[in-house]
């Protein structure tokens, strides 16, 4: 393994060069039939925007990706299965550092891995996957996302993936140019001699089909990279079966991920753009189809080891080509497939569902409040009222005040509303007959009491204040 | 002339061969040196199960007032296999540890309050997690081992091996089954 990922790295610089090359040569060709004698000129415009684009890829990628998607890093204490698992692998794969570990703000189940280099790495996970993942399968897809971070698969496709950028951003800026300014004077001085209009012919070639090139390549790059990473996943932990029923998991997962975009897709484990019944196998996906994925991790029996993976993938496809890259199946060993986890908690996918959901809003600060009766009331950050009444036992409950102050700083720094002043005295109104009845609380407000209500207190609905009931 | 240019060129095959003798006693050195790293996390995680053992016992005390036997069993081959040294010694203890935490989750079965309490399904966690990182950290020292042991014995590496006598990495392999094995505790 360690071996194929040396080895890797050298490959995906050559193809991050040659990518480049291709760039640089659109930009010399492009200035040349802008004007004669430019093209060193084209070729410092595609150098410094690369440059530009590469070096914000390489020190910002990371966090731009993770802020994009709406992620958010999490402790041991919030999720300590999940924090645990990526542990696990963390030591599996030998990272020199822990990575970050992020909850994503969705219920659609997917996850991502950031992250230039082994020191400096992020898991994503969504909450939705995190809610109906048992724990093998979670292993399986913290494994594959942990391989991405060891073959610096995340490095090599933001770095593909802007350079791409760029030469798309040249060849339209060209080809617009020549289409609305087509009669200006200077690609009509280009028509004064034979060369200069091959040039030009040469240059509108590029521009169309340079940027397709390299799409292509960029798209079989990343499916061969997902498949590197599931080989590596089951290798890691020599256990096939938990990444294929994630993935089955997550192949009949119907909700799409709000936040994800073209430019991102290629990070997620799914493709998280992918409509639902649609096998996208052609030439212009990057991801291979998560069915054929199943099978070719479910055909894998006996021993895992990137030889077999490449075994069952050719069974599974029914040719002869190579999907494993060279040198992982010279370094290779042969490792008995271990056994499944016992379940360690009888957890309905209904309670696992609620946890996901309890999660996320501790993350986004919301307060527990656990009430006698057994219901954990959920109060948001922005919460102000210093009582609440269980909406189950109708059971008063004060508040913790200090608590909600101090976590609701930064939501109310955000919301910029001003802070209510806590009301001094309790309020009592004599409650007459048993009908309805309005009163109005001090704030100002028309408060109302159903004929339904046997409580002795409520707190008024705009300001908080408490009210005694007294019967008549 | 030409005895100048036999003198560059021989130069010249001298600088690549010492070149390429560090290159490969570099990633002998990395080797080794992931190999030992790889070792130490399995320590890393035996002393974490010990340390994780007192708080499982503390937590089991509330609800298994008439289990002390059992609870200081756990307890007691807890303080043998934190104190023992030597390899053979060690694996005999943490055997012992792994017996008395398999009879303690078996007597957790009577006790619904204690699987059901949040603090003994977090302890819990932690110990799964654990014997899953102590199995993780050997699949990644063996995996490492390998590595390096393929270097050492494979053409050309290993003449530079044999001149700066590295030697090959031992396998962490469990030869009796119960033998330095965490135990395999099933919580259902």
């Amino acid at each position: 393994m360690w071996e194929q990922i040396r080895s890797n790295r050298r490959k995906s610089v050559f193809l991050v060069l040659c990518i480049a090359a291709l760039l640089l040569f659109l930009g010399l060709v492009i200035g040349e039939a802008w004007q004669p004698g430019a093209g060193l000129l084209g070729v410092a415009v595609a150098l410094v925007l690369w440059t530009v684009l590469s070096l914000t890829a390489y020190f910002r990628g990371g966090d731009i990706l993770l802020a994009v998607s709406g992620a958010k890093e999490i402790t041991h204490d919030d999720h300590p299965r999940l924090f645990n698992v990526v542990e696990e692998m963390k030591i599996a794969a030998a990272l020199p550092k822990m990575p970050k570990v992020y909850l994503i703000d969705d219920m659609a189940m997917n996850a991502f891995a950031t992250g230039r280099s082994p020191d400096d790495a992020a898991v994503a996970v969504t909450a939705g996957l995190l809610g109906r993942l048992n724990r093998d399968e979670l292993q399986g897809v913290v494994a594959h996302e942990m391989s991405h971070i060891l073959n610096r698969d995340v490095l090599l496709m933001s770095m593909v993936g802007v350079t791409l950028g760029a030469l798309v951003m040249i060849s339209q800026v060209f080809l617009r140019s020549l289409y609305f300014g087509g009669s200006s004077r200077r690609y009509r001085s280009s028509r004064a001699n034979g060369g200069q209009a091959l040039i030009l012919v040469v240059a509108i070639v590029g521009a169309i089909l340079a940027p397709i090139l390299a799409q292509l390549i960029y798209f079989a790059v990343s499916r061969r990279r997902e498949y590197l990473a599931d080989a590596n996943a089951a290798v890691l932990t020599r256990y096939p079966e938990g990444l294929a029923s994630a993935l089955e998991k997550l192949s009949v997962d119907t909700q799409v991920l709000a936040r994800a975009n073209r430019a991102t897709a290629p990070m997620y484990i799914v493709n998280p753009l992918r409509k639902a019944n649609e096998a996208r196998t052609g030439l212009t996906s990057t991801h291979p189809p998560i069915e054929e994925r199943v099978r070719v991790l479910r055909t894998i029996i006996g021993s895992v080891s990137y030889q077999q993976y490449e075994a069952a993938w050719r069974t599974t496809r029914g040719n002869r080509g190579s999907i494993m890259p060279a040198s992982a199946l010279a370094s290779d060993q042969a490792n008995p497939i271990r056994q499944a986890m016992a379940p360690e908690t009888q957890q309905t996918p209904r309670q696992q569902v609620r946890e996901a959901g309890d999660l996320l809003r501790k993350v986004n600060q919301f307060l527990f409040l656990p009430c006698a009766c057994g219901l954990r009331i959920k109060l948001p950050p922005d919460f102000k009222k210093p009582q609440i009444e269980c909406p189950r036992c109708h059971r008063l409950l004060t508040a913790p005040v200090a608590q909600m102050v101090a976590a609701g700083a930064v939501a109310q720094a955000v919301a910029g509303r001003p802070e209510q002043p806590v009301p001094a005295q309790p309020l009592a109104i004599t409650r007459s007959g048993t009908g309805w009845m309005s009163f109005k609380c001090p704030c100002g407000t028309t408060q109302n009491i159903a004929p339904s209500f046997a409580g002795n207190q409520i707190a008024c609905s705009h300001c908080g204040r408490k009210i005694q009931i007294r019967r008549a | 002339m030409s005895g100048l240019a036999a003198v560059v060129v021989l130069l010249a095959i001298g600088i690549i061969l010492v070149l390429w003798l560090i290159g490969i006693y570099n990633s002998l050195i990395r080797l080794r040196n992931q190999v030992k790293n790889a070792w130490s996390q399995i320590d890393v995680q035996l002393k974490r199960r010990h340390d994780l053992i007192p708080n499982l016992v503390d937590t089991a005390k509330g609800y298994m007032q008439h289990e002390r036997g059992t609870l200081e069993a756990v307890t007691k081959a807890r303080n043998q296999a934190a104190a023992a040294s030597g390899v053979g010694e060690q694996a005999k203890a943490e055997r012992n540890l792994s017996q008395a935490l398999g009879n303690f989750f078996v007597v957790v079965e009577n006790y619904p309050d204690l699987k059901a309490s949040q603090n003994f399904l977090q302890v819990q966690e932690e110990l799964t997690s654990t014997e899953n990182k102590i199995g993780f950290a050997r699949q990644a020292y063996n995996d490492q081992a390998m590595a390096l042991n393929n270097r050492i014995q494979m053409f050309p590496s290993n003449l530079v091996a044999g001149m700066f006598n590295f030697t090959a990495a031992e396998f962490f392999e469990i030869e009796a089954p119960a033998e330095r094995e965490v135990p395999k505790v099933s919580f259902n």
